[in-house]
């Protein structure tokens, strides 16, 4: 079974039917003991980091999510929930992440060329920088959707693709069983479905 | 490289898609369930659910068949008619829109998009503008393009974009229905006093007329059509392979 983290941001519909229509045991939780007993986790997030850190703290499961992290589960960011993976974030502010990857979260702003429109928003094709087991049934240049103002920086050691947006902004993430991706795989078509479909496929203790 | 986008829209009127010349004379096409899953595997970008008759009569959306949609469809969705209150965008967000598409609902209470945005993020409020040419000027038409508002559309436009509107669907009534390719003039006029992405509506008849669009109009994100589409008079993975060829990002 794979948990979805409710801590109140955000519409999770999409991505639940997403995670349903490949087949997926799905839950949507408020519960620790659910996190515990899933096989992945799933760290949605759309809006602001400050006010979505808090909401996940308030939630209870902020703690517990690190732990599960830290101890092998399978655990994958999206968007926001990609950004809440790092160390702090520099949107509005300095707040901190949970910290499960080496890194921060900065604005596009500072290194795209100034027309661009911001956000980032549209399918962008995937430039792999690493093999990842998260990539297994898709291939280099496959398109993905997004929409973003903020980008994972400082972070080369984990990137596992990148997206070129006036500059090669971070496109997702790894370090060893924490996943994140900027993009919204439940927005991605057929791509989107099977980076998810190689999401639930992992096993704790099985990723290295 | 960020791609241009290829919309197909689906007129949604008492469950079913229609499509009509110069929105009159409406013809019944299909499901929206059905042909939102054919276009999804068929390599459109994204998809623009509109109930064309909501902002005359009040109708309300259907949302069971927007929920059924979003079950089955991967891919972006927006939503639009009838959309009037904070509280449809809430319901409308809440079976799987990832944008909702305000018109007249803007027109009735120019705070909504403000409103909406604050709460669900620019990213999630779309204006959408029915523009016809009238004494020389661009004119705002509300209701389903039937009543002129008298207001001056690009200024209207550009204070939806401040408000927070954070992607814009210009349709030209002049070219809707016509196939004689995009309005390149309006168009423009839009994409040079605004800074978010820009989705031209209204004209096309065949590939070309999109190539032409993205050509002459760099700053023009996304091409939306509806009966072309429906009628398989283009083929949106020809479209876009003809994009390709001709240069412009198109994602395949």
């Amino acid at each position: 079974m794979v948990a979805i983290v409710d801590y109140g941001v955000g519409n999770l519909f999409s991505l639940k039917s997403s995670l349903e229509a490949i087949g997926a045991d799905v839950c949507v939780t408020a519960d620790i003991e659910a996190l515990r007993r899933a096989d992945q986790i799933i760290l949605p997030g759309v809006g602001a980091f400050e006010d979505a850190a808090r909401k996940l703290r308030e939630s209870g499961m902020y703690d517990a999510v690190i732990a599960l992290a830290k101890a092998g589960k399978p655990l994958l960011g999206i968007c926001l929930g990609m950004q809440m993976l790092f160390e702090k974030s520099y949107e509005y502010g300095c707040h901190e992440g949970l910290g499960l990857i080496r890194g921060s979260v900065k604005p596009i702003s500072d290194v795209i060329a100034k027309d661009l429109k911001i956000p980032h928003i549209g399918w962008n094709a995937l430039d792999f920088t690493k093999e990842s087991p998260l990539f297994k049934y898709i291939k280099n240049g496959d398109y993905v959707y997004f929409v973003h103002s903020y980008y994972g920086a400082d972070c080369e050691d984990s990137v596992i693709a990148k997206s070129e947006y006036g500059a090669p902004l971070t496109a997702a993430v790894a370090d060893k069983n924490v996943f994140g991706c900027q993009f919204h795989p439940e927005k991605s078509g057929d791509v989107g479905l099977a980076i998810l479909r190689a999401f639930v496929e992992m096993k704790e203790g099985e990723i290295c | 490289m960020i791609t241009k986008r290829i919309i197909p829209c689906l007129d949604v009127r008492d469950g079913r898609v229609v499509k009509g010349t110069n929105f009159k004379g409406l013809r019944d096409v299909s499901s929206p369930v059905e042909l939102a899953k054919f276009y999804s595997d068929g390599g459109a970008d994204e998809l623009v659910f509109y109930d064309i008759t909501a902002s005359s009569d009040g109708r309300a959306l259907f949302t069971d068949i927007l929920c059924e949609t979003a079950k089955k469809v991967f891919i972006p969705l927006t939503v639009g008619g009838g959309i009037n209150t904070v509280a449809d965008f809430d319901r409308v967000l809440k079976c799987g829109a990832d944008k909702v598409s305000v018109n007249s609902g803007a027109i009735r209470n120019p705070d909504l998009i403000y409103e909406a945005a604050k709460l669900y993020g620019d990213q999630c409020v779309v204006l959408s503008v029915d523009v016809k040419r009238v004494c020389g000027e661009f004119r705002v038409f509300a209701k389903g393009g039937r009543e002129d508002t008298g207001m001056e559309a690009i200024s209207w436009i550009r204070r939806c974009v401040d408000n927070g509107a954070g992607e814009v669907v210009v349709n030209s009534i002049d070219t809707d229905g016509v196939k004689g390719g995009f309005d390149l003039e309006m168009l423009e006029a839009v994409c040079n006093v605004v800074n978010v992405p820009v989705i031209a509506s209204g004209g096309a008849g065949k590939i070309d007329d999109f190539i032409e669009l993205f050509n002459a109009l760099p700053k023009v994100d996304a091409g939306l059509a509806a009966s072309i589409f429906h009628f398989g008079e283009v083929d949106i993975r020809d479209l876009k392979n003809e994009m390709r060829k001709a240069g412009i990002p198109a994602r395949v």
